[in-house]
């Protein structure tokens, strides 16, 4: 009897914590694509996911085993369809409620299907309701904000203003209409002009970076020398190093010689924060190509730059790919330095310009949001291209973040 | 084999640029940084002070023979500090001649220079120099404005002096924020850390086994940490606005709430008599969602280095799923998880921007890195706010020590 009562009383959690999670995500895919209404009434979940628990104990654990979850499930809607449903409702509104429900039985019924709720069912049930709805909710909160930042982007004032929880994506617009935010803030704030300044500091870091740390690296993974040590060991120590400690230090030294508010200020700090774990990365890879590959070139008479030329880089391409990417999200990304060191707004990098230009009460949020999106969207591009090298490199070089 | 003295110079030239790099912009920085938290430098004092120097023609419808009053004015730029061996040059028109000038000035080739020993501070005095129109004036080509008077003087640099105090410690340490503020930002490095970490051991295990669409996850959850800071937090921000945002919105017109929460405004709540910290437990909330992609990766490639024969011996003893997890996983784990809680930790205290972005340091919210910001720049004091920086990175120090003792050590590292 204590095993029943146990059964029922994980049931009801089960059903509750699932059917919730169902109802939200079915709510924002039912108010994306349909209305802009929602449609669940919450309340009313604790009342279903109790009338099922208790349909299915009485049914399940009391009377027989022999009936069908399908069964159970029907039975439990059609009691809870009077608590439910009442609101006016039309039919594809119907449809998600159902499938939700019916998401939700699948989801739970292989949970209950043992006569006895032993202790060993409990912690298998558990766990799998455990996975199913965390990557349901892990997959909801990553995606939910972004999904957001693209919906609004491509809003009008008035409709943002009117029904803030509308998230559906406005195909009945014009083309023009559609990305009116994205004409405008590229005409209206100077938009081009700050991409183009990002991908110039980008670019410039990514090959300075790569250019000093490759030679360091090399002699850091390969070479003999007295305080090779101290210096692999004093690597990661550097990129320990607190940006807020540097950039007032910076900030005065780059005033009193002059090239403060320029983009080349940025092209010397980027660079010099990212070359040490360019540095630890690449030396990492570098250790783990073959040594007597080089070792047989030297003995037939190449020299060290030789090997690193024709047998070194070439083996290390991937590793210099996902270095480099990494390397270029850093730059792309990096606000602090630039919202430091740039006055003017010629020099202006994306964050800086969105910081400055658009994140004012007065600028309408869709704006806002079309920059965000321009921002966001050439840095998961290249992360979905390359995301084998890339997750690979995040993970050889312990990177910062 | 190879001769180890060429091999070492080798090495040293391949790392030299690096080196000199990491130098310049890193590590000498730091010593400037404490070098000017002794200093009590105003971000005023960036601007040297100099000898500012303007004329004026006071003499109108000027004709041969006549006398030309020009006005000097001289100014020392700096209201605090006295400027020394000032030195002034300004070509003169070839029309004119000196008749009257200051002392200590002269004219030689066109060229009046002068000489000061001192300006003391707010130094502002016009001073009449007579000239007198040569012979060949032509008015139409007299302009006395043609060329601008030059000024260079020695003034004592407060950056590169050799006075020191310890008055920018004092001020800091008297103020009430600052206790605070050190409180907030253990509180938020810890927490996000937790947070973060927690989130990235379940999803690292939810991708534990092999399944179709695992690629897909894996790169979904590494969104939140590879997009840019600023396109997120602007996201979090909309969505949390009281008025104009998804979330209060959607709580309204479920009725779950019957007034708009200020999320991102409110310092603390009452929480069954204990006051919660709302708006910094909202600023941790996003911390752990950006940064648990980090933890995730981690965790996940050592999860797939623990040798599946553990799992197997323990099935076969009869253990249950719950106790393979505590007592084969996570002591598994537990080296990457205490290099990953040690190096988000330090991230987190140095963390600047995510805070500045959401809240700008506001409703409880204000680590030190915020305060850095704030004591340079809306206070304009450089000295403290490297005082600040300082602190910070004493007790990262002390916290780096503390964990070398006590953090259980990865076998394998």
């Amino acid at each position: 009897m204590t095993n029943n009562i146990y059964q029922f009383f994980f049931i009801y959690l089960y059903s509750i914590i699932t059917l919730f999670l169902l109802a939200v995500i079915g709510d924002f895919v039912s108010i994306s694509i349909f209305l802009s209404k929602n449609i669940f009434i919450y309340k009313n979940i604790f009342i279903y996911c109790f009338l099922y628990a208790i349909c299915f104990f009485a049914i399940r654990v009391i009377i027989t085993n022999q009936v069908s979850n399908i069964f159970i499930f029907i039975i439990s809607l059609a009691l809870s369809y009077f608590f439910l449903i009442n609101k006016e409702i039309n039919a594809y509104q119907l449809l998600i409620i159902l499938s939700v429900f019916i998401a939700f039985n699948l989801l739970l019924q292989k949970y209950f299907t043992a006569k006895n709720f032993s202790n060993f069912l409990f912690e298998v049930s558990f766990l799998k309701f455990l996975k199913t709805n965390s990557l349901i909710f892990f997959s909801f909160i990553i995606i939910f904000p972004f999904y957001l930042m693209f919906v609004s982007s491509l809003k009008s004032q008035m409709v943002l203003l009117q029904n803030p929880t509308d998230l559906s994506i406005p195909f009945f617009y014009s083309i023009s209409d559609f990305f009116s935010s994205y004409i405008a803030v590229i005409t209206q704030y100077n938009f081009l002009n700050f991409a183009l300044n990002s991908t110039i500091v980008s670019f410039v870091t990514v090959f300075v970076s790569l250019f000093f740390s490759i030679p360091g690296a090399y002699a850091v993974a390969r070479l003999r020398f007295a305080g090779r040590s101290k210096i692999s060991s004093s690597i990661l120590v550097i990129y320990m190093v607190p940006a807020i400690v540097l950039v007032i230090p910076l900030y005065v030294i780059f005033s009193q010689l002059g090239f403060r508010n320029s983009l080349f200020s940025l092209m010397i700090v980027y660079p010099a924060t990212t070359i040490p774990v360019a540095l630890y990365m690449l030396q990492g890879y570098f250790k783990g190509i073959p040594y007597e590959l080089e070792e047989s070139a030297l003995i037939d008479g190449c020299s060290r730059i030789g090997v690193i030329l024709r047998i070194t880089l070439p083996l290390s391409v991937p590793a210099i790919l996902s270095v480099s990417l990494y390397v270029f999200m850093i730059a792309w990304n990096e606000f602090l330095f630039a919202f430091m060191f740039l006055d003017n707004q010629e020099y202006f990098t994306i964050p800086r310009g969105l910081y400055t230009q658009l994140d004012d009460q007065e600028v309408p949020r869709q704006y806002l949001m079309a920059g965000s999106v321009m921002i966001t969207v050439p840095v998961l591009l290249l992360f979905f291209i390359f995301e084998r090298y890339l997750v690979g490199g995040l993970t050889a070089g312990s990177v910062k973040g | 084999m190879f001769n180890l003295n060429k091999e070492a110079k080798l090495a040293y030239t391949m790392l030299i640029p690096t080196i000199s790099i990491v130098f310049l912009i890193i590590l000498f920085p730091i010593f400037g940084n404490f070098w000017l938290s002794f200093k009590e430098v105003k971000l005023g004092d960036l601007r040297a002070p100099q000898p500012i120097i303007k004329e004026k023609l006071k003499t109108k419808d000027i004709e041969p023979g006549d006398d030309i009053l020009i006005e000097y004015r001289f100014k020392n730029s700096s209201q605090k500090k006295p400027i020394f061996n000032i030195e002034i040059t300004d070509k003169i028109s070839k029309f004119i001649s000196p008749v009257e000038i200051a002392e200590g000035c002269s004219v030689n080739n066109n060229l009046l220079s002068c000489n000061f020993e001192e300006w003391k501070p707010k130094y502002n005095e016009k001073i009449i120099f007579k000239f007198k129109a040569n012979d060949n004036f032509e008015i139409d080509n007299f302009n006395p404005k043609e060329s601008k008077p030059r000024g260079i003087a020695d003034a004592d640099n407060i950056l590169t002096n050799l006075k020191f105090s310890l008055k920018n410690f004092k001020k800091i340490l008297q103020k009430n924020e600052t206790i605070e503020n050190i409180k907030v930002t253990f509180l938020y490095s810890f927490f996000a850390t937790i947070g973060a970490l927690l989130l990235g051991i379940s999803a690292a295990l939810l991708l534990e086994k092999n399944f179709l669409g695992k690629g897909f996850f894996r790169g979904l959850f590494l969104f939140p940490f590879v997009s840019p800071v600023i396109a997120v937090a602007f996201t979090w921000v909309y969505i949390l606005d009281p008025f104009k945002g998804f979330l209060n919105n959607y709580l309204l017109n479920n009725e779950f709430i019957s007034e708009p929460i200020f999320f991102l405004g409110l310092k603390k709540i009452d929480f069954f008599g204990f006051d919660f910290p709302f708006t910094l437990f909202i600023v941790i909330l996003f911390e752990s969602w950006r940064y648990f992609p980090l933890a995730f990766l981690f965790i996940l490639a050592r999860l797939q280095a623990i040798p599946k024969d553990l799992y197997e011996a323990s099935d076969i003893d009869g253990a249950t799923k719950i106790q393979q997890f505590f007592y084969i996983t996570l002591p598994q784990l537990l080296g990457v998880i205490s290099l990953l809680f040690i190096l988000r930790f330090i991230w987190n205290f140095n963390k600047f921007e995510d805070i500045f972005l959401l809240t700008g340091g506001n409703a409880g919210t204000r680590t030190l890195t915020v305060q850095v910001y704030d004591e340079a720049f809306a206070l304009s004091n450089m000295g403290t706010a490297s005082s600040v920086a300082v602190l910070i990175f004493i007790l990262l120090a002390i916290f780096v020590f503390i964990h070398q003792k006590i953090a259980p050590k990865d076998i394998e590292e």
